[in-house]
């Protein structure tokens, strides 16, 4: 089998990064360092073959970096006469098993004490390995602002002493949540159309399921990802906004259904009813044909039980909308209270375009249109104004 | 690690002066507990932040206010110091703080050495 330079290096980074951080104790060492080790690899490898362990002699390479650098810190410092504090790098790291401590890394990273966005950069950057101008990109923010916020967290994790380590037994439901936020909210940046973002989320989804192989909530989150990222190709047709119903189903990626419904399946079997696994098995359910809209409403009662969310309310009066009729989905949407959110206004529209409420529905179109920045959204919004105003006369 | 634990009050103080006598003892009980956890240097009790006097020196003169600091949203009402592994082990410790349960808060500054 022929692996590429990228790949050994995507699939190594968070190992080496984490390996090094929980061996060195300073993030800002370990990331230079690995990083020297990469770029050596990266220069070599090509030319001379790639070593038969390549995770090892990364790991070898990057701690001798570190420890160079170190030695090299400190003969400044006795030159200068000032005090050195770190003697960790003279211990000999075991080079026979490396522990794997992503799990302690993504935990430090996702650490309440660090803002989200601060938590997502982290997490990008040393998990999955993406550079600082890459998370800018994706996150729309300039270069200098996103290097500031990882530096400023880096120096927050050793100031602060937030602990490198998978948190106690007690602490671990919360945190895992915390760190489960992260990764949808990665996916969720990506679902509006920058798919690098939701292979990432993708990707660490997976990571986090192989390490924490007992949690259904993880395998949860993983499902959901997988079936709402299996409709992407069908979303859109020619850059324009396409709705579930109206979907091409033969652009839906099976595969990836298959697999999101074996993560649900897993995720099931251990007994989980959580809110991930409630969005799993609703993703799961819209993947059906024809969709059981009662089955859907009905988690989706859970789901609102669970979370308190009115969002997922307002997703309820969707499904009941399709089982008890338009009138039923109205009366629960006309009782949220979300009444700067998009979405209300849209699935308002909707509803009242339905039942022949045209001028209502031009009003709720309207707002909706005023409160998205999202261009594919607001075409397609315009579309069913458009529509309205054929049935209709001008208004 | 050493820690600087700020206690604000916000609306804890008069919440507390509404509970019944039992629940009060049950408040005093626990800042007693804080003072006596392993790691925790208790700071002097504070007074009231309308008995305070700011100090600022703006162009070597020094400007004296009455009252805290306004730049500040509220003020501190009380302090101690804590020594402990990490920051999970201190917030574990500022969630014990009757305050930060009444509606005021504590904020937790990692101690530094600047000289």
């Amino acid at each position: 089998m022929v692996t590429t330079l990228d790949q050994v290096f995507r699939e190594e980074w968070g190992r080496v990064l984490a390996t090094l951080i929980g061996f060195l104790g300073d993030f800002d060492l370990a990331e230079e360092a690995a990083q020297e080790a990469f770029a050596i690899a990266a220069d070599r490898w090509p030319r001379d073959g790639a070593p038969s362990n390549p995770r090892a002699w990364l790991m070898t390479t990057a701690r001798n970096r570190a420890t160079d650098r170190i030695r090299r810190d400190r003969a400044i410092a006795t030159k200068f006469g000032l005090l050195v504090a770190d003697d960790r790098a003279e211990v000999p790291m075991k080079t026979t098993s490396f522990p794997d401590e992503r799990l302690e890394l993504i935990f430090t990273c996702c650490h309440p004490a660090l803002a989200v966005e601060a938590q997502v950069a982290l997490t990008l950057r040393t998990l999955g390995g993406l550079s600082t101008d890459e998370i800018a990109r994706a996150f729309l923010v300039p270069e200098r602002t996103m290097a500031q916020r990882l530096v400023r967290a880096k120096r927050k994790i050793k100031a602060a002493g937030i602990p490198f380590r998978v948190p106690p037994v007690h602490l671990l439901r919360e945190r895992l949540d915390a760190v489960l936020a992260v990764v949808y909210l990665i996916f969720n940046e990506g679902y509006g159309g920058r798919d690098e973002l939701a292979a990432e989320a993708i990707w660490l989804g997976r990571a986090l399921a192989e390490l924490l192989p007992k949690e259904p909530e993880v395998r949860g989150l993983l499902a959901m990802m997988l079936l709402h990222d299996s409709r992407r190709e069908a979303r859109f047709s020619d850059g324009e906004l396409v709705l579930l119903g109206d979907q091409d189903r033969s652009r839906w990626n099976t595969e990836q259904i298959a697999a999101g419904r074996a993560e649900l399946d897993h995720a099931l079997a251990m007994g989980g009813r959580g809110p991930y696994v409630l969005q799993a098995a609703i993703a799961s359910l819209h993947a059906e044909m024809p969709c059981d809209w009662a089955q859907i409403a009905a988690l989706y009662g859970e789901l609102t039980h669970l979370t308190g969310s009115p969002v997922v309310e307002l997703n309820r009066a969707i499904a009941i909308a399709e089982t008890e009729g338009p009138e039923a989905g109205l009366r629960i949407v006309d009782q949220l209270g979300l009444h700067d959110f998009r979405y209300l206004h849209s699935t308002r529209a909707e509803l009242l375009r339905r039942l022949g409420r045209t001028d209502e529905a031009r009003e709720a179109y309207r707002r909706a249109r005023q409160l998205t920045d999202d261009s594919a959204e607001r075409r397609f919004l315009e579309r069913r104004l458009t529509e309205l105003a054929d049935t209709t006369g001008p208004g | 690690m050493k820690y600087v634990m700020l206690i604000y009050q916000g609306p804890a103080l008069e919440r507390q002066a509404a509970l019944p006598q039992d629940e009060q003892k049950q408040v005093s009980a626990d800042y007693q507990a804080i003072n006596q956890t392993p790691g925790v240097t208790p700071g002097l009790p504070m007074g009231l932040a309308e008995n305070a006097t700011t100090v600022r020196v703006e162009g070597g003169k020094t400007l004296t206010t009455d009252g805290p600091f306004v730049g500040m949203k509220e003020a501190v009402g009380g302090w101690f110091i804590l020594e402990a592994d990490d920051l999970d082990a201190a917030i574990e410790v500022a969630a014990r703080v009757p305050a930060a349960r009444y509606g005021g808060a504590v904020e937790i500054r990692p101690s530094e050495v600047y000289w």
